[in-house]
């Protein structure tokens, strides 16, 4: 009993100074946070903070260059997501993931996609095929409870009258939903989720709100999340990370966020007069001119803060260890600028910012 | 409403008035451009000189015929198809239920497989029914069975192979040269068993080529993976050429034993357990024949058997998830390394048990049957009977390899273009005519749409947009 209760305490997910390097850009620089289980974490930040490159990290996508991400199981068992290889991550450490550009086996009907979620599971009962080709061991057993829990999903997903249609006639918050859906079909203890809300009108987005509860509070999964859509984040999430250019500048409750002023500055909507009224009350004019310039987004991070746009494979492969070495102008940085006001008004210390993250 | 009306042109031209004006500008072109490829031809002589044939009667004919098939078109056929068009969308949309023959399709289509070489021989005899079940059954099942195994890898995994027939010739080599061997080594009484034992064991060689063949080019995709697959049949093909101690060279491999019947009877005249002297029968080669068609019909029907099934188990789900997307398999747990690789060893193994047959069919192998083209040709059937389908499949291959052949009956086409008229030489341009044709009008294949492999209420078809021809 106190190991299970001990065990209830350690996070699910623990990333410890993740760095991500793409030749000499930095998608990520430094990154720790925590997952806490059984609760629903955002991960929420401008385009091109570099959210997605953190998912793809966890789901081993990608192999970040440095740093070291821990998940630990219910069983107490834990895996160290950057050494195991892709498909890996699903079967053994159950995380499971949804893309931002969706991807479901379009051709396939509803309850084929989530028949392939549970591969591992059938492929197993088949005896890796070769014994339910000859009709001996349980597969067919296996087989029917399958398309149990996949009936089970599309119950959950409002998707069952729809169980025999090709998946790509759903319209797009249907197809949100079964993405849900087919995660969750793998049994996962991980679910992330990359920006579920993006497209959604109203409605169809207070129907994932209730999906994603419902995940949470029945099956007990822990959910990460990365979301623009700020309602869905405050009303859902149970503790948020904020990044920005790759670095967390904030992390807490989605209260303390809301009201954390990096936060303020960085994402939620104050926008560069704003900074530079505050600013220009210090008189600090060579800020204001850095201000004005914009960040350089031919080096720096896309607008699209996908990384995934393209297929996987032509993105994994381009970094190399002699690409030019580009930074990102602090100026660009608004959380930043709002450290080096704090430190300029406290003014006893020595001028060295502090490191956004470094709270 | 009215736009539509006014919009309409003010002289209504009679479709025959149409079809003849067209019928008069197609000929013209017809004229312009055969005037020089038909019309005359250059030839040597007696004396070995270049003179110049002309051919008008036969310029004439063809540009008859183009001008005929135009006013045919043109003054029936569109206003027929117009009307039809018209007609089914002004009638409501009646879901068509399908009669005795669509529903047992192919419990018929099986049938009447195995009653073909009855109907054959009580058509045209005996020794008639020679070519019918030779040239054309046995041919046409080969290539569905080849077809049928290259489906696994490109119809449902997605990948783009075009060395196929390495696989192919795997197969028929093993057999020619493990096979000649085991029937000289084997006691006399068990020499039958070389092939059934050589069947397998060509299917299993041919799978752990397909491995071999898979490892290098897993992180290949699209027109990389064709590139490679296509230099990996020809280093087979170029192996068996130059590696003469064993394989002969491009003399090939003779005298490859026949297969017999377990032992009981053979299908040697010199043999004293031959057929026609165990079941008291005029002599004949049709028996043979015979039982080489029922062995790859039951090879074909194995294949589509272990197809079927495997579509319903989770590789074969596995398989047509990689086709629609890579990323997402990976995303679940699927190893899609193994997969890519179970996919191409299963459809090597297909090519393998075909290759065996082929061998133990002709008595001789040689480099020249596994050239570039025969690979295009099972690709093509795959392609033209729209991936993944089985009976679409089997069908392309009975349109394209039965179709070559029977345009070499077509001796009737000499009354038309005169004497010096061979149909032989024309048969590969009307094949490739007929190909372009079937694509215009079915762009995915004979049957595009896709048979789900689970169903929660009704199995209904999905339609070819939704599915993804696979990236490699």
């Amino acid at each position: 009993m106190s190991a299970a209760t001990a065990m209830s305490d350690t996070p699910i997910l623990k990333v410890d100074h993740l760095s991500m390097k793409f030749g000499g850009l930095v998608a990520i620089g430094d990154l720790s946070f925590e997952a806490r289980r059984g609760e629903i974490t955002a991960l929420i930040g401008p385009n091109g903070a570099g959210k997605t490159t953190v998912f793809n990290c966890i789901t081993g996508f990608y192999k970040p260059t440095e740093g070291m991400i821990t998940l630990t199981r219910r069983d107490g068992s834990a895996y160290l997501l950057e050494r195991l290889p892709n498909h890996e991550i699903p079967a053994y450490a159950k995380v499971a993931r949804t893309f931002q550009n969706i991807r479901l086996f379009s051709g396939m009907t509803l309850l084929e996609n989530l028949l392939v979620a549970q591969h591992n599971k059938l492929m197993k009962a088949s005896g890796y095929t070769v014994m339910g080709l000859l009709g001996i061991g349980g597969y067919r057993k296996a087989a029917s409870e399958a398309v149990d829990l996949a009936k089970y999903w599309l119950e959950k997903a409002e998707l069952v009258d729809r169980a025999d249609d090709p998946a790509g006639d759903l319209p797009y918050g249907a197809q949100r939903r079964l993405e849900i859906a087919r995660a969750m079909c793998t049994g996962p203890e991980l679910l992330c989720l990359d920006e579920p809300a993006a497209g959604l009108n109203p409605r169809e987005s207070l129907a994932l709100n209730t999906l994603l509860n419902d995940i949470k509070d029945n099956t007990g999964t822990s959910i990460l999340l990365i979301e623009h859509d700020m309602s869905v984040v405050m009303q859902i999430s149970d503790h948020v990370v904020v990044l920005e250019y790759g670095r967390k500048i904030s992390d807490g409750d989605p209260t303390f966020v809301k009201s954390d002023p990096r936060v303020i500055a960085a994402y939620l909507g104050v926008d560069d007069e704003e900074v530079t009224d505050v600013l220009s009350e210090v008189g600090d004019d060579q800020v204001i001119e850095q201000l004005d310039a914009e960040p350089d987004r031919a080096h720096g991070p896309a607008d699209s803060s996908s990384m995934m746009a393209g297929s996987v494979s032509d993105t994994i492969a381009h970094s190399d260890d002699y690409g030019e070495r580009i930074t990102v102008s602090p100026s660009a940085s608004k959380a930043r600028q709002i450290d080096e006001l704090e430190a300029r008004h406290k003014a006893a210390k020595p001028g060295d910012a502090k490191r956004g993250g470094d709270k | 409403m009215a736009a539509i009306t006014t919009s309409a042109p003010a002289v209504a031209v009679s479709p025959i008035q149409q079809g003849l004006k067209e019928a008069f500008y197609a000929g013209l072109i017809a004229f312009g451009l055969f005037v020089l490829f038909i019309g005359l031809k250059t030839d040597q002589n007696i004396s070995n000189e270049l003179v110049l044939v002309q051919r008008w009667g036969l310029l004439a004919t063809v540009v008859i015929i183009v001008m005929a098939v135009r006013f045919l078109y043109v003054a029936y056929a569109l206003p027929a198809l117009a009307s039809r068009k018209a007609a089914k969308a002004a009638a409501p949309a009646v879901a068509a239920e399908p009669g005795f023959f669509g529903r047992h399709f192919q419990q018929i289509a099986v049938a009447l497989l195995f009653l073909f070489p009855v109907i054959a021989i009580s058509l045209s005899g005996l020794q008639g029914s020679l070519k019918w079940i030779d040239n054309f059954g046995i041919q046409i099942l080969i290539y569905v069975m080849l077809a049928w195994g290259l489906n696994i890898v490109v119809g449902l995994a997605g990948l783009l192979d075009l060395g196929y027939v390495a696989f192919y010739a795997v197969g028929a080599y093993a057999y020619a040269l493990i096979g000649t061997y085991l029937y000289a080594v084997l006691p006399p009484g068990y020499a039958w068993m070389a092939f059934w034992i050589l069947l397998p064991a060509a299917g299993l060689m041919a799978a752990f080529w397909g491995v071999i063949l898979g490892f290098p080019v897993l992180r290949l995709r699209g027109d990389y993976l064709a590139i490679v697959t296509l230099a990996f049949g020809e280093i087979i093909r170029l192996v068996l050429i130059n590696w003469r101690e064993v394989t002969n060279g491009s003399a090939g491999i003779s005298g490859i034993p026949k297969v017999e019947f377990f032992g009981w009877f053979t299908f040697n005249v010199s043999n004293p357990n031959y057929i026609a002297k165990v079941f008291d029968l005029p002599t004949s080669s049709v028996y043979y024949k015979i039982f080489l068609y029922y062995l790859i019909l039951l090879l074909c029907l194995l294949t589509a058997y272990v197809t079927i099934r495997l579509r319903r188990m989770p590789v074969g789900r596995a398989w047509e998830a990689m086709r629609e997307d890579e990323i997402a398999c990976r995303s679940l747990g699927i190893n899609t390394t193994t997969t890519k690789l179970t996919a191409f060893a299963t459809g090597a193994m297909f090519a393998g048990f075909a290759g065996s047959f082929f061998a133990a069919r002709q008595g001789f192998v040689s480099p020249e049957s596994f050239v570039f083209i025969e690979s295009a040709i099972i690709l093509a059937i795959v392609v033209l009977g729209g991936m993944g389908s089985l009976v679409g499949i089997a069908f392309a291959a009975l349109a394209m390899i039965g179709g070559t052949e029977i345009l070499r009956e077509l001796q009737f086409l000499k009354q038309v273009f005169g004497q010096d008229f061979t149909p032989e030489l024309y048969r590969m341009l009307l094949f490739g005519m007929a190909m372009v044709i079937v694509m215009l009008w079915k762009p995915r294949g004979f049957v595009g749409s896709r048979e789900p492999t689970a169903f929660l209420r009704e199995r209904r078809a999905v339609s070819a947009s939704f599915t993804k021809e696979g990236h490699g």
